[in-house]
């Protein structure tokens, strides 16, 4: 230690036990007896059961074959993956026109991860989902038909709504421009049930068209979930506006539907609106199969989320609702401006997480007879030149499955992280 | 001392701003509010003490109808309150709040907590109501705040925001429900003060406060409420040198001598 200069401290090493690598195995593993013999006794179990898989999944595999008949007696036959995965990610949708499903989907994709950046959370953002939705499902369908009687619906609807939220702070010219909209959809909608004006619609036909009923596998599964949240997401938030209501007719309707919804198995619901509902539409009148599933997604998912929401709502200071109050804002305003704004920041977490829930509870729509990824997957199975090989189909669908909600848990991970930094409370 | 017993301002010819009369309000049984009879006149300010629970608070949140009361009559600004959501919303116009724990909206910056009414509810122009908020930011002594939001400001600020707030709406009456309690003591006279500031420009306030150095200062009345009554008011130099029932006595015995 001569060599040490005054004021200097020598630099000695850390003691070996408890640094690099094998110091946190020997902390973290082997701490004492048994906490060793447990980890001996789980390396071996993972092994065993790991060289097992990728013996059948890899090593034994078959790659290439004409036929399940090739593959018997080796290991995993991911040939069948390889012959069948248009169909699985596509379904019946014409072999020649996949490129149609698989530019929607990735349109959809995008627009998902658009919105998972919180500086897009703004007005931009609605615009983007209107083009992009348009845009995929222009590419399902081919053609899409835009009867007068809904222009006119939207501009009433689109007039009413501006007239209400605009209302408050817009200038005159603007509000004027709003008044002018709702009166022309309500004047053309008057006359266009009245027979005065002749029925007419907007032909928007640049490819073939594709019927639903032809739509299949990963489209499908987006579609759902993806359209299923979209409108349950405002539906719920006024289910839980609702809830909260002074009003008791209200009120009861709201908590009525949401126990009712919340009390039911989505299956029974998605039951309900494939084989009942249309016994109480009048005849002649029919409603895409689709269409009804996907209703009843939104009706199941705005159950669920409203009472998200309700906690999110009942998590704010009763303060906050005076000080609204105490301004003179209105119902409308206080809602809009103050209590949502604070309300969803707070439910964005588990909101996220029970969207994992329904991305995979989409899947029980192959009861009725949708070709969702699970179902065309299932369907893959039936070939008799494949047979016998549910395992290795179940596995990738499995895995893709996955890939989804991953990503979605790691999202929410990821934004709760965000949220809390970014609390000034 | 000479002119201690006289009043601060001679009120005999304002106009009356709120009336109250035989208003009583129940929660169930409980009967928070009994045969209140109050009278203010335009710049006249009251203090409003009272032992916990005592009913100071759902007093002035009747007057802005926070609260709604069962009995009796309530007029403000030659309004008389009712269940008509225009009428509420005509009298919340002229009636700011200033409450104990601030409740500014974290949400939103210290200027959007302050433009929010003015552009909402007073359809003022944005960049009208951002002028309006930075002149009453400098009057409360925290214009460089404007930007940040509540969470980062300390207490006696977050209280002077919020006072700026409701006077963004240019209030013709405030209500204060102790607006120094949630304070540590440090802080509560950077509030006090700008209240005297206030009083002293002449708006009308209705002050529910142990503060009794502010009491003397600025107040025209001291009211003394216990259980649900106006147990006695007065003056605030008589008030606080001969209250003349038992339990005024009681409770500024307790209050004075702590
Ligand atoms: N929403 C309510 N429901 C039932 N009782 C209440 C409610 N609000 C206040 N009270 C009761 O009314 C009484 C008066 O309350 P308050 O006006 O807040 O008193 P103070 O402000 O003088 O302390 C208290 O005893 C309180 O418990
Ligand atoms: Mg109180």
């Amino acid at each position: 230690m001569a060599d040490v200069l005054p004021g200097e401290r020598p630099q000695l090493a850390p003691p070996v036990d408890d640094t690099g690598p094998l110091g946190w195995v020997r902390k973290n593993l082997f701490s004492s007896w048994g906490n060793g013999i447990t980890t001996v006794v789980l390396i071996v179990a993972i092994g065993w059961i790991l060289s097992g898989f990728l013996h059948w999944a890899v090593f034994t595999a078959t790659f290439d074959a004409k036929s399940g008949a090739e593959c018997r007696g080796h290991g995993a036959c991911w040939a069948l993956i390889r012959e069948k995965y248009r169909y699985i990610f596509f379904g019946s949708f014409p072999y020649e026109q996949h490129w149609r499903p698989l530019f929607a989907v990735v349109a959809m994709l995008a627009m998902l991860i658009l919105s998972s950046d919180r500086r897009m959370w703004n007005k931009r953002l609605i615009a983007i989902w209107g083009v992009g939705s348009f845009v995929a499902f222009l590419l399902m369908f081919g053609q899409i038909h835009i009867s007068l009687g809904l222009i006119l619906f939207v501009a009433l609807a689109a007039g009413g709504l501006g007239m209400i939220l605009r209302g408050a702070i817009a200038t005159p010219g603007e509000l004027n421009g709003w008044r002018a909209l709702a009166a022309v959809g309500a004047l053309g909608l008057i006359g266009r049930i009245t027979g005065v004006i002749p029925t007419w619609s907007l032909a928007i036909a640049p490819l073939s068209y594709v019927e639903t009923g032809l739509w299949g596998g990963i489209p499908v599964t987006l579609i759902l979930a993806t359209y299923g949240l979209v409108f349950a997401f405002p539906f719920g938030i006024l289910l839980a506006l609702g809830r909260r209501s002074n009003l008791p007719l209200i009120k009861g309707l709201c908590v009525g539907f949401i126990e009712l919804i919340r009390g039911v198995p989505l299956i029974s619901l998605l039951i309900m609106a494939s084989v009942m509902l249309p016994l109480f539409l009048p005849s002649g009148m029919t409603i895409d199969k689709f269409l009804r599933a996907q209703v009843a997604v939104i009706l199941f998912a705005g159950a669920y989320i409203a009472e998200i929401i309700r906690g999110g709502l009942q998590s704010l200071p009763k303060g906050q609702f005076e000080a609204a109050d105490a301004m003179g804002l209105n119902y409308v305003q206080k809602t809009t401006l103050i209590i949502l704004p604070q309300a969803l920041r707070v439910v964005i977490p588990p909101l996220i997480n029970t969207f994992i829930g329904f991305f995979k509870d989409t899947s029980l729509v192959l009861i009725i007879g949708i070709f969702d990824f699970l179902n065309t997957a299932n369907q893959a199975l039936v070939d008799p030149n494949w047979a016998g090989f549910p395992g290795e189909v179940y596995l990738f669908a499995a895995f893709i499955y996955f890939c989804f909600c991953y990503s979605m848990s790691r999202y929410s991970k990821h934004l709760e992280i965000e949220l809390n930094k970014g609390t000034r409370r | 001392m000479a002119t201690a017993a006289q009043p601060k301002q001679d009120l005999s010819h304002a106009p009356s701003v709120i009336t109250l009369k035989g208003v009583n309000k129940w929660y169930g049984q409980f009967h928070v509010l009994s045969d209140i009879n109050l009278d203010v006149k335009l710049g006249e300010k009251i203090v409003v003490c009272g032992p916990s629970g005592s009913g100071k608070s759902t007093l002035i949140r009747c007057i802005n109808r926070l609260e709604e009361h069962q009995q009796g009559n309530i007029v403000v600004d030659g309004v008389t309150l009712s269940n008509d959501v225009k009428n509420i919303e005509a009298i919340r116009r002229e009636v700011g709040m200033v409450f104990q724990s601030f409740n500014l909206f974290p949400h939103l910056t210290i200027l959007e907590n302050l433009t929010l009414a003015p552009i909402w509810v007073k359809k003022m122009p944005k960049k009208d109501a951002e002028e309006v908020a930075m002149n009453l930011l400098k009057r409360v002594r925290i214009p460089e705040q404007a930007l940040k939001y509540p969470g980062q400001l300390s207490g006696g600020q977050q209280q002077r925001v919020a006072i700026a707030r409701a006077l963004c709406m240019r209030p013709k009456i405030m209500l204060f429900d102790e607006p120094t309690s949630a304070l540590d003591p440090e802080m509560v006279k950077e509030v006090l003060d700008v209240m005297i500031e206030l009083a002293r420009e002449g708006m009308t306030m209705i002050c529910v406060t142990h503060e009794m150095g502010f009491a003397r200062a600025v107040a025209d009345r001291v009211i003394f409420m216990d259980r649900g009554e106006i147990v006695e008011q007065n003056e605030p130099e008589a008030f606080f040198a001969h209250p003349k029932n038992e339990r005024t006595k009681t409770f500024l015995g307790q209050i004075l001598h702590h």
